[in-house]
């Protein structure tokens, strides 16, 4: 086959919804002749892959593991048996935790052409480009594959459209040669709530970051919080020093604060994870003394300033 | 036992920076300079399993890099590790990640570590790939995104937890040697004291070229890379609306959005 191969992700029985926009960019990249397959690696990949039958999907690829979840000597040997019978031209999977564990492994054993956190892809003149950032997002970098018959591309969650319209696949099974997996995976652990918040479920969100400076000044920010009637979050350095709990962290690898609708970030930089976690939020109003804070590329409203006089005039108004 | 740690230094931007001449990256005069955040905490967790350790653990930090990077070497010195190896070739010029890992897997080979530590990214270009893709070509068990780690030296495995999306963790086992990638927070990095900075700066630095690593030309650099930059340009950004006024107006307009969005919630 010359096309693309998509690698669905399910975490826990259920499929990780990056899976269905990872299907929206392969259809963006598919030539005259091209086909497009995607392949789900579970023990009953059965039950999950009716979501992932979308329009321009050509086939689905039920990969039977033995792994439950997420294991890199299972993907990557299951990942590899596939591109070496299909020989796809492009490898998509998502830039996720469980990529990270085994995408640039199967790269580097394959000599496949590679790039991770990838917010655009398209084809030049016939040659696949991919952008992504650089210098914590500051500057935008094409890179492209010379010489590479494969590519495998990490893609950016919540960029990429999952197609709208629903299709009518061919379901195949690819049977995933035995592996002796060196790791085990044992338990899933929720991050403790160590207080009674629950970031999930609040609709305004006023977040510190690193901004703050010091400690003692959080407490201010819990009272202007409690004032204006917003829950307290934070960014990941302030959960990291433990100046508040870890369930009060927001961004991709904290609590998924989904019900999000209003969201001030006082000091908060953005480093890619914050504002990949916070995209979905309508408004965003970023307050930072940094005029070239990569937040307030994300923000719908910015005020460039003191964090401390912002939030002690903002007290007065409430 | 000896436990590698790769580390690398990062280049953040000033302020006004260009791109230079060939558009392909930025001049190097607005680069500034400092060891990865992430390491910071990679070498930390090595550091803290010696000092629990009855054995003897050696910690060796390693980077891949020109002589400029010898500033973040000596950070490490001071923070504990016992030995700084770097390994530089100009043709080691516009290595990715993958090219850079080819050599971080033959240093873990040549000093014959028995577990290597890596960030799980760097802040300048964030692959999120050195790590593994070194695990890779070692053919050792690999992992990312570690957050919390139990490994005492000289056992067979270690367990983890990887942190993963949305707050929540995985606990794994894993067959050693392997390769880690670390993430932020696993630990409280610890400030280096004057005396130590002191007797860093004394310390060697060991350099090895390629050839000291049987490694060749065509191994790193472009042709060891599996990707190419073919232009780097500042992107028109999408950029908030700013509130314009002194503190005190830019609060109360600030006040009105949050009075806007209560009105519209209640």
């Amino acid at each position: 086959m010359s096309g693309v191969l998509v690698i669905a992700e399910q975490r826990r029985g259920e499929l990780r919804p990056v899976s269905l926009e990872l299907i929206g960019a392969a259809e963006s990249l598919r030539r005259d002749g091209d086909s497009v397959a995607v392949a789900l690696l579970a023990p009953s990949p059965g039950t999950l892959i009716e979501p992932l039958k979308l329009a321009g999907v050509d086939e689905i690829v039920a990969v039977k593991v033995a792994a439950s979840e997420f294991d890199p000597d299972t993907f990557e040997s299951a990942v590899s048996a596939l591109i070496a019978e299909r020989k796809p031209d492009v490898v998509l999977v998502a830039h996720s935790v469980d990529s990270f564990g085994f995408a640039a492994a199967l790269a580097a054993k394959l000599g496949l052409g590679f790039a991770t956190d990838v917010f655009k892809v398209e084809r030049q003149d016939g040659e696949l480009v991919a952008t992504r950032g650089g210098y914590g997002q500051k500057v935008n970098v094409e890179v492209d594959f010379p010489g590479r018959t494969t590519v495998l591309l990490a893609l950016r969650g919540n960029v990429f459209k999952p197609p709208e319209q629903r299709g009518s696949p061919l379901v195949t099974e690819f049977s995933a040669p035995p592996v002796s997996s060196r790791s085990t995976g044992r338990e899933f652990v929720e991050l403790a709530a160590t207080d009674d918040v629950d970031m999930t479920a609040a609709e305004f969100i006023l977040t510190i970051g690193r901004g703050i400076g010091e400690e003692a000044k959080v407490a201010q920010f819990k009272e202007l919080a409690d004032a204006i009637g917003a829950t307290l979050g934070c960014s990941r350095p302030i959960a990291d020093a433990g100046w508040l709990p870890k369930s009060r962290q927001v961004g991709q690898s904290g609590k998924t604060a989904s019900a999000c609708k209003l969201y001030i970030a006082m000091g908060v930089s953005g480093a890619i994870q914050h504002l990949a976690g916070m995209k979905h939020v309508a408004t965003i109003v970023a307050v930072n003394s940094d005029a070239e804070a990569s937040i307030f590329g994300v923000a719908k409203y910015g005020i460039v300033g003191d964090i401390f006089e912002i939030s002690e005039e903002l007290r007065r108004c409430f | 036992m000896k436990i590698m740690v790769a580390v690398k230094q990062v280049a953040a931007l000033d302020e006004d920076f260009e791109i230079g001449e060939d558009g392909r990256d930025v001049s190097e005069d607005f680069l500034i300079r400092d060891l990865n955040e992430w390491d910071d905490f990679s070498l930390e967790e090595a550091v803290k399993i010696k000092e629990a350790s009855a054995q003897a653990v050696e910690v060796i930090a390693v980077t891949v890099a020109p002589e400029s990077a010898d500033e973040a070497l000596r950070k490490c010195l001071a923070k504990g590790a016992d030995r700084a190896l770097r390994v530089w070739d100009e043709s080691a010029q516009g290595s990715d990640s993958i090219a850079i890992a080819r050599i971080l897997a033959a240093v873990a080979k040549a000093e014959s570590v028995d577990l290597v530590f890596a960030g799980v990214q760097s802040s300048d270009h964030s692959f999120a790939s050195t790590g593994i893709a070194t695990g890779a070509l070692l053919g050792w068990p690999h992992a990312a995104v570690v957050s919390a780690l139990d490994y005492s030296p000289g056992s067979k495995s270690a367990v983890f937890r990887r942190e993963l999306e949305g707050g929540l963790l995985h606990e794994v086992e894993i067959q050693c040697p392997a390769v880690l990638t670390i993430q932020l927070g696993i630990n409280t990095p610890r400030y280096a004291s004057l005396r130590s900075i002191k007797q860093a700066a004394a310390k060697p630095i060991e350099v090895k070229t390629l050839s000291d690593l049987s490694l060749g030309k065509g191994d790193v650099g472009a042709s060891g890379s599996h990707s190419r930059v073919r232009r780097m340009y500042i992107p028109d950004k999408s950029r908030a609306e700013l509130i314009e006024g002194d503190p005190a107006q830019q609060a109360q307009r600030l006040a009105q959005i949050i009075r806007e969005f209560k009105g519209d919630a209640a």
